[in-house]
């Protein structure tokens, strides 16, 4: 007996170009074409010229809150990437 | 309203324990949520709130999905062309908002599959309102105008609810609630400036619809002993009695806009409270819909079960298919 | 009417009923499908035709010229009085059967509306340029669906046989030359049949076709279809909704 239960799918909507895509939500397919077509109808149903990716939910490998101090941790130390660092001279424009 | 304790008057829901977190844990967490900061998928959380979550949440999905049949009822019906569209896109979108609260449910480990069959073995609730039946077009302006309208109350307050994906999700469903309202309270108010017959089908579903609208807020405060919690954790923004004193005042002066009659005798504009006093609600129907003995339960049971089990052979095929496609890739 | 008129004022109206009718069927899907998703497209599908049904009728009407716009068409008029062809007011049946109807209409409409598109009549081009997008989704959506249908279960297949052998009989109406219209049977038996085969399907055998949508002598469905949709402007003649 086939499981009939669809895997998820994450779905990611890039509203217009120039701009990123952006995590929408979740939808439930059997394959990538029938994932992308309901993304389409769920998620961009007031819009045009989008593109869409699909993503199984299980290919998704997530960073793990716990760890967010190690991956992220502020660069406190690291003052040379922050522009207030350098000292630029009085009235020098554009820098 | 999706809140709702919808448990029998006489079971008593016991308060939920957060007695066995860890307390450091526990209160670096309600911190975060007291500082209005977002709760994500992967972050801690004390069982409790996963489970008053996904029940609240899927709660209000399962509300959307049943929601599409008293009003579907009549799409092929609609009196014009224009309504049959706008009806036929409301209901879609009805579907859509259910599809995205189920998504948002599911990143707290629980899958669309459970809590459909929850729904259907009658374990999980939804909203007592489409129990009621729909008898006239007159009710599909009063679903949109009362209906929505008390689910536009509810929901516009959720955007900032501490859990992440729920919020992201309402913030997509109150966008494109805007004009569900607006076309249900459009439907009354052409009734209500038509025919006699008009104006009779009108008058009429709001007599039918107009109580059962107050019960969707849920039971007085002092029978939802969880609220306190519901409200610290952001899942609830103001008590039921609140939104409903809301909504009756909002609503009233939208009906007498339209030259239609609410059907309370005890409705009466108290000056000193600045809000309409109201009669008592019946709340043994409340608490017999919420048991699942509502006018239509049964139907509306019947036609979602209906729809899962006749579309197995669909679901299997479009999964037998697509293990086929698979292997056939596998293999070259 | 000029003779030329009449002639536009049939076509649209063809054109109008066709999507009307299809558009009724799918709606009655509306909360009752396989899956929530499968739901929300059909819906799709059923806004699009209703779309454009109200274009193709609001323009049958303006030709005609005697204040009928496509409520009136759709609501007022009788059954000898429809122009659709006989495979869109068949039944939904299961779900094979829906999508048996849409994977031979779609396919077909897509080719007439490309032609609709380049029509010298520019009220008519402008209607079909942008229904000819919107088809085109269909014909793909109902033709992967005859796929996994027929190349998924045994009962999957067996049901999407049983769909296509309901709706085969109402093709050669499709492609019915009385008025002129040229045919794209060539190419339409092309596409049906490259599916059919990645479906793992037989091409139905060749029948007699059922014939008189196109001048009012619908199937039996049409009346009882009719007969709901239009029940409000009928119990209450000259009300606004």
């Amino acid at each position: 007996m086939t499981n009939s239960n669809w895997p998820l799918w994450e779905v990611f909507v890039r509203a217009k170009n120039g701009l990123s895509h952006k995590h929408a939500g979740s939808v439930h397919a059997a394959d990538a074409r029938m994932a992308i077509e309901a993304a389409r109808d769920v998620y961009t149903r007031r819009m045009e010229g989008v593109s869409l990716w699909v993503v199984p939910s299980s290919a998704i490998v997530a960073s793990d809150p716990k760890e967010t101090t190690d991956l992220f941790a502020p660069a406190e130390d690291k003052v040379y990437r922050h522009p207030t660092f350098y000292t630029i001279p009085e009235g020098v424009k554009n820098i | 309203m999706y809140t709702t304790e919808l448990k029998d008057k006489n079971q008593k829901s016991a308060p939920v324990s957060l007695a066995s977190e860890d307390p450091e844990k526990l209160a670096a967490f309600e911190a975060r949520v007291a500082a209005d900061d977002f709760i994500e998928p992967k972050d801690w959380m004390p069982e409790a709130y996963r489970k008053t979550l996904i029940r609240q949440i899927s709660q209000h999905a399962h509300s959307e999905i049943v929601g599409m049949l008293p009003e579907g009822n009549w799409i092929t019906r609609a009196p014009n062309l224009r309504r049959k569209s706008i009806l036929l896109a409301k209901v879609q979108d009805e579907g859509g908002h259910g599809l995205y609260l189920y998504a948002a449910a599911e990143t707290l480990g629980i899958s669309r599959e459970e809590m459909v069959e929850a729904l259907h073995a009658g374990k999980a609730k939804y909203s007592t309102i489409f129990n009621y039946p729909t008898l006239t077009w007159a009710d599909i302006g009063a679903i949109g105008w009362l209906v929505d309208g008390a689910a536009i109350m509810n929901q516009v307050p959720l955007q900032r609810t501490s859990y992440g994906p729920y919020a992201r999700a309402m913030v997509r469903i109150c966008k494109e609630e805007s004009f569900h309202q607006r076309q249900g309270y459009e439907i009354m108010s052409v009734l209500a400036a038509g025919t006699a017959e008009q104006k009779r089908m009108a008058q009429d579903a709001l007599d039918r619809w107009w109580w059962p609208s107050l019960m969707m807020f849920g039971p007085p405060d002092e029978n939802s002993p969880n609220t306190a919690q519901s409200v610290r954790w952001r899942i609830k923004r103001e008590t039921n009695d609140e939104l409903r004193q809301k909504f009756v005042d909002v609503t009233v002066p939208q009906a007498e806009a339209i030259g239609l009659r609410v059907p309370d005798p005890a409705l009466k504009w108290n000056e000193a409270r600045g809000s309409y006093d109201f009669g008592d609600i019946d709340w043994e129907e409340f608490y017999a819909v919420v048991r699942g003995e509502g006018p239509v339960a049964k139907e509306r049971t019947q036609a979602r079960v209906q729809a899962w089990e006749d579309g197995a052979w669909v679901r299997e095929a479009a999964s037998a298919h697509a293990a086929k496609c698979a292997m056939k890739v596998a293999a070259e | 009417m000029k003779r030329a008129d009449e002639m536009l004022f049939h076509h649209a109206l063809r054109l109008g009923d066709d999507a009307l009718i299809l558009g009724q069927r799918l709606s009655e899907w509306c909360g009752h499908a396989p899956m929530l998703e499968i739901d929300l497209a059909l819906a799709n599908i059923g806004l699009d035709l209703l779309g454009q049904a109200m274009h193709f009728l609001n323009l049958a009407g303006e030709i005609e010229g005697k204040g009928r716009d496509a409520d009136a068409l759709a609501f007022r008029r009788d059954v000898l009085d429809f122009r659709n062809c006989l495979l869109v007011e068949q039944p939904n049946g299961d779900f094979a059967q829906t999508i048996a109807r849409q994977f031979l209409f779609s396919n077909w409409q897509e080719l007439l509306m490309r032609e609709i598109a380049a029509a010298p009549e520019p009220r008519l081009s402008a209607i079909g340029a942008k229904a000819v997008k919107e088809i085109a989704y269909h014909a793909k959506f109902a033709s992967e669906w005859v796929v996994r249908l027929g190349d998924g279960t045994d009962e999957s297949r067996a049901r999407m046989i049983a769909g296509l052998d309901w709706m085969w009989r109402f093709v050669d109406e499709l492609f019915d030359k009385k008025d002129g219209a040229p045919s794209h049977r060539a190419e339409w038996d092309m596409r049906i049949a490259r599916t059919l085969a990645e479906a793992r399907l037989e091409l139905p055998k060749p029948r007699r076709g059922a014939m008189g949508g196109r001048h009012g002598h619908h199937s039996e469905h049409l009346g009882h279809l009719l007969t709901e949709m239009q029940f409000l402007q009928r119990a209450y003649p000259g009300a606004t909704w």
